[in-house]
């Protein structure tokens, strides 16, 4: 028995609320191991000064680096089930209990709409701290729900993947998310409404192999891992060490997988340019009376 | 034959239908009673066992030796089948097949993955883990259909994608994203059947469709019960509890309703009587294309999309 009954539960502020970062806390780079302060971390969006390694940040980090100041939250009462009743180690319920406690999320996707230099834009962004960013039943409803808004309202589409794959304590249920998704993105392709996917580290699983490689424009975040398979699984089943640099974004725009790699201070200009050219309409082209009688007038080469 | 662990008291009885038959053929003794009394027993013992499969039995059923694969099933259901070759692309990949074959009178592009009926053949097909090829190749062929207006058949019997380095270099994940992608849209029914294995992407690479059937000892999931076990286990030693765990079985995704019905096998399963699951096979197949072409294609692709789109548990 302690002398003293804590009362309170530890700090109350929710992350989504805390805007003031100070200057004095220390991070270290993941790649690296620099250090620097959060501070610095934060006006170099999160890239490491040392080393130019793009740290993995959430949904809501990618909110504030790309849209104008506000942004609206879509489909955010959406919450996991255990509908599976699924135990491993641990129960599913318990692992979404947690990761939500952790996280102040309801899952692994915030989508959002709002503008990026007044174009206005939906975003879908993934959070790998909720169970690994993985892709179950809440993940592809909200996706799906996204992509509806952006074909009915006529509004470019984009979800920054940041996830293992599907959700196994899901099971079938998250495999089909692949397929959903996919399908609705067929849809929006089909409404003429530009999607882009911007792949981070790290990009594997049932999320590269549906979603993530549908892009009109494929984007990458340098140094990004980005696969099908695991490189574990890839090393076991070919008994020998994979390349120097074997399923990074570099990889992938090397053979042809992806359009652009985006240094992340550089991602709101580069969006914002591809919003501009999407939106540009060409002047109505009829055919002119001259064009019918055949007498257009012949471009050479 | 080849018998499973829970398989193991048919052997005996099948050894002594086997013994008193010969006894028969000789035809010094009368055993038509003795025959009779036999295959009763066996009748029963199947019942026993086959109507009480836990997941993994099943996932075990699934890749039993003797289970008929996708070429086995097209070249005895059509009159006529004619294998087509690769994607036009890189390569032909060995463990998805394709071809134009016809069911009376009408042209049917068949898709499947395929497994090797021998260690030779098994390491040939790549043991039915397809490479991007291989959906490429699917994907060639189901425009094909398309342009011609031939429904689309495909057979899934894969334990996975394959993951290879070459795989991820030509874009294992895009091939099979690609394929969801179009099969969505593909302006052709397409029936998708589990005919063995459904392993996770690999598998749903050639199964989005119109109509999604499992054969009664099949299972479909979004990982293999082993890798399940290493992951979340951290060992490999927990495939049966991971094979409960994902509720993988025919019956569990018919409840789900994450698949439009169970194709039944006869009794003792698709591995002892293959030629009977092919009529089964071949009859579902002509129904389904008769209903599907009934429809005008628009509402075809909105209610095909309509149907995943409605698959998820969440609360809201």
């Amino acid at each position: 028995m302690g002398w003293f009954k804590r009362l309170k539960g530890g700090i109350n502020t929710t992350t989504k609320q805390k805007k003031i970062v100070p200057d004095g806390i220390w991070g270290k780079c993941s790649k690296c191991g620099a250090a620097h302060t959060t501070k610095e971390f934060k006006e170099n969006s999160y890239i490491c000064p040392s080393c130019e390694h793009h740290q993995r940040i959430g949904s809501v980090d990618y909110f504030e680096l790309l849209f104008d100041g506000e942004w609206k939250e879509l489909f955010g009462k959406l919450k996991s089930k255990d509908f599976l009743k699924f135990k491993d180690l641990k129960a599913y319920n318990d692992r979404l209990k947690s990761a939500r406690k952790k996280t102040e999320l309801n899952d692994a996707i915030t989508v959002a709409s709002g503008t990026i230099n007044t174009l206005p834009i939906v975003i879908a962004a993934m959070d790998f701290r909720f169970i690994g960013g993985s892709m179950g039943s809440v993940v592809g409803e909200k996706i799906a729900r996204g992509i509806d808004f952006s074909r009915e309202n006529k509004i470019p589409f984009m979800i920054i993947s940041k996830s293992g794959g599907a959700r196994m304590m899901e099971s079938a249920f998250s495999l089909m998310q692949m397929a959903k998704t996919s399908a609705k993105l067929s849809q929006l392709a089909k409404a003429g409404v530009p999607f882009f996917s911007l792949l981070t580290d790290p990009t594997t699983g049932g999320v590269t192999a549906s979603f993530a490689m549908l892009g009109d424009i494929n984007i990458a975040e340098p140094g990004a891992l980005i696969g099908f398979a695991g490189p574990r699984v890839i090393k076991e089943t070919i008994k020998r060490d994979l390349p120097e640099g074997f399923q990074t974004s570099e990889f992938l725009l090397e053979h042809g997988f992806v359009d652009i790699i985006v240094n992340r201070k550089d991602l709101k200009e580069q969006l914002t340019t591809l919003l501009t050219l999407f939106k540009a309409q060409p002047p109505v082209l009829k055919p002119s009376n001259g064009h019918l009688n055949g007498t257009t007038k012949k471009v050479a080469g | 034959m080849v018998f499973l662990e829970f398989e193991k008291p048919l052997e005996s009885l099948y050894e002594q239908l086997e013994t008193i038959s010969k006894v028969g053929e000789k035809g010094d003794v009368n055993v038509d009673e003795a025959i009779n009394e036999l295959q009763a027993k066996i009748k029963n013992k199947r019942e026993e066992i086959y109507h009480n499969l836990s997941g993994w039995q099943k996932v075990q059923l699934s890749r039993h030796p003797n289970r008929p694969f996708s070429l086995y099933y097209i070249k005895n259901m059509c009159d006529q089948f004619v294998e087509l070759h690769g994607d036009r692309n890189f390569g032909d990949d060995k463990a998805i097949i394709g071809g134009l074959g016809s069911i009376g009178g009408q042209t049917i592009m068949f898709i499947g993955h395929q497994k090797g009926v021998n260690t030779k053949m098994r390491q040939y097909r790549n043991f039915g883990m397809a490479n991007p090829e291989g959906y490429r190749k699917a994907l060639r062929l189901m425009k094909m259909a398309e342009r011609f207006n031939y429904p689309v058949v495909c057979l899934i019997d894969t334990p996975g994608a394959y993951p290879g380095l070459e795989a991820e270099e030509r874009g294992q994940a895009e091939a099979i994203a690609r394929n969801l992608f179009e099969m969505a849209q593909l302006k052709v029914p397409i029936v998708c059947v589990v005919i063995g294995e459904g392993a996770s992407g690999g598998a749903l690479g050639i199964g989005l469709g119109d109509r999604i059937f499992m054969l009664e000892n099949t299972w479909y999931s979004v990982i293999s019960p082993e890798s399940c076990s290493s992951i979340l286990w951290r060992s490999w030693d927990h495939k049966e509890e991971a094979a409960e765990a994902l509720k993988l079985t025919a019956e569990h995704m018919y409840k789900f309703g994450l698949i439009d019905g169970i194709v039944k096998e006869p009794l003792g399963g698709a591995h002892t009587f293959p030629d009977e699951t092919v009529v089964i096979l071949k009859q579902h197949l002509i129904n389904q294309i008769q209903e599907l072409r009934s429809l005008p294609v628009e509402q075809l692709i909105e209610n095909r999309i309509e149907k995943f789109s409605q698959m998820g548990e969440f609360d809201e």
